[in-house]
């Protein structure tokens, strides 16, 4: 078997309907596997979080399943994991989004289950402060974690006071200690609700059994009320370098983010970011980056660089973990990198190469049906269209040289830019 | 239907490589592993994490294919390639959409013998090691988990991290990592396995091209150092920079091919959630221990682990503790509920429980060839590829008197060790 364009997930194969009440549902039967994969999202995320209760939003998303009108927690799991199931739902700046899988037969199961986590939720006091403390010991913990202090510091750096993006939704210990329970379901309920919202179904179900299952949980949820989402505040150019060193006693290497906030999955020179990005940081073990920094100079274990698209300005940045020791022979080589993919055009070999990764990865990427179903929600979510695999190649090819040259240029710039480091403390004359 | 017709077949080349091959047509792609039968298990003092830092040479070229230049290729054809080193494996893989399988095919019967071992290479790749040490190094589980597991093993190698001791990566040689891969690797010291879309016979005909032309090699030396018998618990205190406390917990477990190893397997699903090969996780909120340990708010999260070793190995279990609890709690709680087990409190319905989430988890992990073939190779590696085929029937044949006795002959309190992590922030760990 090869892959033809006609083979891959398209109009013919992939069943798309729309409920009255605005829920989008996406089907692609696949009867090589036993099981069935959910996915999708609510749009109700972060960006909603009251000023004065930043991580709400990814609370409430985590609370939701810890007790409803029909199952308290113990029985919720006790349907999943009995039948070797899974469901979660977690918060994000966007969206609040859910994932499961189990065998075909038991999808009704977990699609009951979810919309009675995402329609009748009760957030019982005890589950509430049970989940409370696991949060802020998770968040204690993530405060000793090198690669995450480094890119707090550095979303705190690339994005302005009060834009969203600069704290990701992340909790605060303090706040998480103080948000009543009650304000939990007043949130949910303000917010969620079935505008906007995709679900996405692969594997051994038929079509139309899996849309009328969908239909029969959410044809009926109403949320008048819904709000839509808040604008993003923009996000002003950095105007110089911008930098900051996190000390932290007991560890043994630092953690390098380098960066700016980039272009949106919408921008019109997103797959030429793309391409641009991957042949600086990723393609052929990371790319210019890997080569230069792990591979030439031998100074890391990781470098490598990410584009992280998404519905606003994610980021894009270059990462390292190197000795504290040699944290700016890392940087300089970075920063060279920048400079060369904002100064001289991409060779056509380089050019070709990522553009054939690309185009050739698809098959291992829809090899399985969570892969399958995190591609059209993609689709779904960007509106790609139900064509676009098959349009997929023709895009990427398009793209030329200078169009990477150019979206390099808008974005990264060598002289101007966030560093965090995060790590041991740094030697003296380190700089 | 699923796709499960096809069968294993076996093939032991000339030269004693041995050849697993399992056709699936489900996707056009295809998984080709290359396992060589040394690991950590087989490192002497002063040159532990040998195995892995000759893994990482083997990406560093060959005159066929000098360094970077398969890296882009792969990526190229849209493959993924990787390796991993573990205590009783090394092991490359390459997964590739099918009709450029050939790379992959070609590249590990080039690197099988010819890897240059560059001595600037070397030295260039001895601080990148050393970087991937001083990162885990960073994760207070990390000194948690070298100390606990330090403590178990007095003699066995399996006592010392896959990375290596940091004195032996600052002093090991090019001629240490060189005399190591060629002494192991080998083809009549190797399992290749390839799962995907493709004939049989054309595959094995392809295989036998590239690969039986390799010379045999001496059969590699064996480092037989087995753990003398526990006298007792063991104790260990990690104190350093943190901010939760942990508990690692770790009982003496059989070997992968001791009938008791699945018995042992049962008791861990129930006692810590289910697994089983290839599947990913489906949470273990219905467990005894987080019933016990997290709904009680004594503990954040727990996790338990029994790995197929050649040679026996442990039960681990993995508790981080609630902010503002404290170890001692949770100790006693956890003992409390291994007790339970111990006693031969066990049901029917728990067994009957832990079967079916397997055979669930076992299906989901048919459905990437990646995870199939690295089974077989794995199992094929301590016992046989029929050990992984026949892992639900192996699971189906526990009695609950079987668990009942894993219980009572392996979760004894002097055959563990029990390891504590104590945050110790800008106070100095010691006390008169």
């Amino acid at each position: 078997m090869s892959m033809h364009l006609e083979s891959l997930p398209g109009p013919e194969t992939i069943t798309r309907r729309t409920l009255e009440n605005g829920i989008t549902v996406l089907v692609y039967e696949n009867h090589n596997a036993q099981s069935v994969v959910l996915t999708g999202s609510v749009e109700a995320g972060s960006l909603f979080d009251p000023p004065d209760e930043m991580g709400l939003a990814t609370f409430t998303a985590s609370a939701l399943m810890r007790g409803t009108e029909k199952h308290d927690f113990a029985e919720i799991y006790e349907l999943l994991e009995g039948n070797g199931a899974s469901l979660s739902i977690s918060g994000g700046m966007h969206t609040t989004g859910f994932g499961g899988k189990s065998l075909g037969e038991d999808l009704p199961m977990l699609l009951d289950l979810l919309s009675d986590a995402l329609r009748r939720p009760i957030f019982p006091e005890r589950q509430v402060e049970r989940l409370r403390g696991e949060i802020i010991t998770g968040l204690k913990i993530r405060e000793q974690d090198t690669r995450f202090i480094a890119g707090r510091a550095f979303r705190e750096l690339a994005y302005p006071p009060g834009h969203p993006y600069r704290r990701n939704g992340d909790g605060q210990i303090e706040i998480m200690e103080r948000i009543p329970r009650d304000h939990l379901g007043v949130f949910w309920r303000q917010h969620a609700g079935p505008r906007g919202m995709i679900v996405v179904i692969v594997g051994a179900v038929q079509a139309e059994d899996a849309i009328r299952q969908v239909a029969e949980c959410f044809a009926d949820w109403q949320n008048p009320q819904q709000p839509a989402a808040p604008p993003l505040p923009p996000v002003p150019p950095l105007e110089q370098v911008y930098e900051r060193a996190v000390s932290m006693p007991g560890k043994s290497q630092s953690d390098i983010v380098l960066g700016v906030a980039g272009p949106s999955r919408f921008a019109e020179d997103w797959y030429a970011a793309n391409l641009a990005n991957s042949v600086m940081g990723v393609f052929g073990m990371f790319g210019r980056i890997g080569a230069e920094v792990r591979e030439k100079r031998g100074l890391a274990y990781y470098s490598y660089s990410r584009l992280d698209g998404g519905l606003g300005p994610g980021a894009w940045r270059v990462i390292a973990g190197v000795n504290p020791a040699n944290v700016y022979r890392a940087v300089e080589a970075m920063v060279g990198e920048i400079r060369r993919i904002t100064t001289e055009p991409v060779s056509a070999e380089e050019l070709a190469d990522v553009k054939a990764n690309f185009t050739g990865r698809l098959p291992l990427q829809l090899e399985t049906n969570e892969g399958i179903a995190g591609t059209i929600l993609m689709m779904e979510r960007y509106g790609l269209g139900l064509d676009y695999l098959r349009r997929y190649p023709d895009i990427v090819n398009a793209v030329t040289a200078e169009d990477v040259l150019a979206a390099a240029q808008r974005y990264l710039n060598p002289d101007v830019y966030a560093l965090a480091i995060a790590g041991p403390e740094l030697p003296a004359g380190e700089s | 239907m699923p796709d499960t017709s096809r069968e294993v077949t076996r093939h032991v080349l000339d030269n004693g490589l041995i050849v697993l091959l399992k056709e699936v047509h489900t996707a056009p792609v295809i998984s080709w592993w290359v396992l060589y039968r040394v690991g950590s298990r087989n490192e002497r003092t002063g040159q532990t994490g040998v195995s892995h830092w000759v893994e990482h040479m083997l990406f560093k070229g060959t005159e066929q294919f000098p360094a970077g230049v398969l890296d882009k290729a792969v990526d190229r054809e849209g493959g993924v390639w990787n390796a991993q080193t573990s205590y009783d494996y090394t092991a490359y893989f390459e997964t590739m959409p099918a009709g450029r399988i050939d790379l992959a095919l070609r590249a590990e019967a080039d690197r099988m013998q010819n890897a240059v071992f560059d001595p600037d290479e070397v030295e260039s790749e001895r601080t990148v090691i050393i970087s991937e040490r001083q990162g885990s190094e960073n994760s207070p589980t990390f000194w948690l988990f070298e100390e606990t597991r330090g403590a178990a093993f007095r003699v066995h190698p399996y006592h010392h991290q896959i990375i290596g001791d940091m004195v032996d990566l600052q002093t090991m040689t090019r001629d240490d990592l060189y005399g190591h891969y060629r002494t192991h690797y080998v083809p009549n010291n190797a399992i290749a396995v390839a799962v995907g879309d493709f004939e049989t016979a054309e595959m094995l005909a392809r295989i036998e091209e590239l690969y039986s032309g390799i010379p045999r090699g001496p059969e590699p030396p064996r480092l037989i150092r087995t753990e003398p018998p526990q006298q007792g618990e063991r104790t260990v205190r990690v104190e350093r920079e943190g901010n939760a406390s942990y508990i690692f917990q770790a009982y003496r477990a059989p070997a992968a091919t001791d009938p008791d190893w699945f018995k042992l397997a049962v008791a861990d699903s129930i006692l810590a959630g289910a697994s089983a090969p290839g599947g990913n996780s489906i949470g273990n909120k219905t467990s005894r221990l987080y019933k016990a340990l997290v709904e009680t708010e004594l503990a954040a999260s727990v996790g338990g682990g029994l790995y197929p070793s050649i040679e026996p190995y442990l039960f681990n279990i993995m508790v981080t503790v609630r902010d503002g609890r404290t170890p001692e709690e949770v100790q006693a709680a956890l003992d409390a509920e291994i007790e339970r087990l111990y006693n031969g409190d066990v049901t029917q319905d728990e067994l009957d429980k832990a079967r079916k989430q397997a055979k669930a988890l076992f299906a989901y992990g048919t459905e990437s060839v990646t995870g199939q073939a690295f089974w077989l190779a794995f199992s094929e590696n301590f016992s046989s590829y029929s050990w992984y085929e026949n892992y639900l029937e192996h699971l189906e044949a526990v009695t609950l008197d079987d668990v009942r006795d894993a219980a009572r002959r392996y979760l004894r309190r002097s055959q563990r060790t029990v390891g504590w992590f104590i945050p110790v922030n800008g106070q100095e760990g010691e006390s008169a």
